[in-house]
């Protein structure tokens, strides 16, 4: 049986970002209910309920990392909308077909935390996503649902959308709130851990996920018991998984957490609908680029948080990339490495150097120029970022981006070693 | 040019009242410099700084940190062609070589004619229609060489005018609310209103 669908629900339909599709299916109802039947307590009691777990990366609870709101006179909401992780698009799709939900679930957060102006910090490079955003926010503007008094609630609310300007870094919450501060998007160091307790401007700020914040209208107008009641232990819910690389039909796939295997997500017929003929799975990265890979003795693994941090990964964006007997993992490796170290804000010499060196060496590896010593001397500069290369990783630098670089090198090496040493042998990329 | 001018400075007016603190205003402040020039001008930096209260090396310091910000002069459109993991695996690098070789410029470069200029991008969050290119941010997908051909063909011919706008302007959509709540007016309401709850949920307690 499929699930029902909540963040996508509206997906299906042509004119999915338009006011009048909004507004025909639900819309406004849940901020409605929020604003007019409950109070904020009651909002943050359902979301806890509900125990949404954020669906930015890390995965945390959004219940409770509202507790841990510093009370202070002024606090703030800020959306992250700034998806940059390679082979994520969840949240682009959600910009540009459903904004109209986004600005509704921003809102009802916003009550729910009592904050007065909210941020949506969009992906600079996402312009239609820009325009229908500020549309949805004109909108909400003209029919009362964003401003003064909304819906005669008392509640008021100003949200000013933000432009990014092209930096992956900036999706860490902390090098975002530096970005909307006006600044390079420098990851700040911590403690404080949380936003929650100084976030922008010094004030208490709450930093939700686009998807996040829109699965809230749902759990407001069916109640957090409901939401809890898909998916199964610590992953409640649906969730946008986004399919890419070597299958025959990549695309976004909403589907109830735990309900569907890594194997029935690329290969079934609703989904992804398997690989190229005569090709056979080679390995999978579960959760964005910065996730360990998993490979075929993985693919019965149910698509839930637990069961995927059990096996040594992580299910973070929820982005699975497939690599098929035709993909050079050399090639994949380099090109990943080269994402963090093109990426990396530069202020920790492990990630700056490291991730530099480690990329230059997987280039003369992958074009035949490698040395079998090169092996070792990759897993020593992940080992010098990511001290013991475990998973999760430990780290030595302010935020996650150069801990992010080892995973895949490390696994590339444990398990394709031989395409490494066929590389050197016989100077050339054996796929080319 | 540089200075905002015209509509240009009304908006940038507009834009530094939004947020609680000027700063924040940076970097849209870079997206309308480079919507009025089609790239940041020393000029336009220099300008910000005075808008925002900041020294202009402050805001290029800003500035330099993004990819989307230029500071030297770009084509009309600025052609990003996506070689990361998922366009990668869908032979985004050999596209990108297929577009050095027709445009006759490699990474960076701009069309002698200054239509165009190529960028390799990073992930474009566009993977299910990998390899994707971007125009001005305005996405296509799946691209081939062929059609690439076509579409570089299109924007000589000024055939997609009408959906990709000139290299600078991200959104045709502005901003139409009322000015922003005036936040001490607003902290206040939202005490009262904390007050409030906090004495009924008392009155409640010693009720029951």
């Amino acid at each position: 049986m499929s699930a029902p669908s909540i963040v996508g629900a509206r997906l299906g339909y042509e004119d999915s970002y338009t006011l009048e599709r909004f507004l025909a299916t639900d819309g406004d109802a849940g901020l409605r209910r929020a604003l007019l039947e409950l109070t904020p307590e009651q909002v943050h009691a359902e979301v806890l309920e509900a125990n949404l777990l954020g669906r930015g990366g890390a995965g945390f609870e959004a219940g409770r990392k509202w507790s841990m709101l510093r009370k202070a006179p002024r606090r703030y909401l800020v959306v992250n909308g700034d998806e940059s992780e390679p082979a994520t698009f969840k949240d682009h799709l959600l910009v540009e077909r459903d904004p109209h939900q986004l600005v509704e679930g921003a809102t009802i957060a916003a009550y729910a935390i009592g904050a007065s102006v909210a941020f949506i910090y969009l992906r600079g490079e996402f312009a239609l996503g820009l325009e229908r955003v500020q549309q949805a926010i004109n909108d909400a503007y003209a029919r009362g649902a964003l401003g003064r008094n909304i819906f005669g609630s008392g509640f008021s609310l100003d949200i000013v959308l933000q432009p990014g300007a092209g930096a992956y870094i900036c999706g860490e919450e902390t090098a975002l709130l530096e970005s909307l501060e006006g600044k390079r998007g420098f990851p700040r160091i911590k403690p404080p851990y949380f936003p929650a307790v100084i976030g922008l401007y010094g004030a208490p700020t709450i930093v939700n996920n686009v998807e996040t914040v829109s699965n809230l209208p749902w759990i407001v107008r069916h109640g957090g018991a409901a939401f809890r009641a898909l998916g199964a232990g610590r992953s409640t819910g649906t969730r946008i998984f986004a399919l890419s690389g070597s299958v025959r039909r990549p695309g976004a796939f909403e589907v109830e957490m735990t309900s569907v295997t890594f194997r029935e997500l690329i290969y079934g017929d609703a989904y992804g609908q398997g690989l190229e003929p005569d090709r056979e799975l080679r390995a999978f990265i579960p959760g964005g680029v910065s996730s360990p890979w998993l490979f075929p003795e993985h693919l019965d693994l149910p698509l839930g948080q637990d069961e995927v941090a059990k096996a040594g990964s992580m299910l973070g964006s929820g982005s699975i990339i497939v690599m098929d007997d035709g993909d050079c993992p050399v090639r994949a490796a380099w090109r990943i490495a080269r994402f963090f170290a093109r990426e990396s804000c530069g202020q920790c010499t492990p990630c700056r150097e490291g991730g530099t060196w480690i990329e230059q060496v997987l280039r003369r590896l992958e074009l035949g120029y490698g040395r079998e010593e090169d092996l070792d001397l990759l897993l020593d500069a992940c080992d010098n970022i990511s001290p013991g290369v475990t998973w999760p990783p430990a780290q030595t630098t302010i935020c996650v981006l150069g801990p992010s670089i080892p995973p895949s090198v490390v696994a590339a090496i444990r398990r394709f070693r031989d395409v490494f040493l066929t590389h050197i042998k016989e100077e050339r990329c054996p796929y080319d | 040019m540089g200075r905002f001018e015209g509509e240009f400075a009304a908006r940038a007016e507009e834009l530094v009242g939004l947020y609680p603190e000027r700063r924040s205003a940076v970097l849209p402040l870079c997206h309308l410099a480079q919507e009025q020039d089609g790239w940041l001008t020393p000029e336009a930096i220099r300008h910000i700084a005075e808008l925002v209260g900041q020294t202009p090396a402050e805001v290029q310091g800003a500035a330099s940190f993004y990819d989307m910000l230029h500071l030297e002069p770009v084509g009309r459109y600025v052609v990003g062609i996506c070689t990361n993991i998922a366009c990668l695996l869908r032979d985004g690098d050999r596209l990108l070589e297929a577009a050095e070789e027709l445009l006759g410029v490699g990474v960076g470069g701009t069309t002698p004619d200054g239509l165009i200029t190529l960028e390799e991008v990073e992930c474009v969050a566009h993977c299910d229609k990998a390899p994707a290119v971007q125009v001005n941010y305005r996405y296509f997908g799946p691209v081939t060489p062929t059609s690439f051909e076509e579409l570089v063909g299109q924007l000589r011919r000024g055939e997609l005018d009408g959906e990709v706008p000139p290299h600078g302007v991200l959104s045709r959509v502005r901003r139409a609310a009322p000015p922003p709540i005036p936040l001490d007016e607003i902290d206040a309401e939202r005490a009262r209103q904390d007050a409030e709850r906090a004495e009924r949920a008392r009155q409640a307690e010693s009720g029951s």
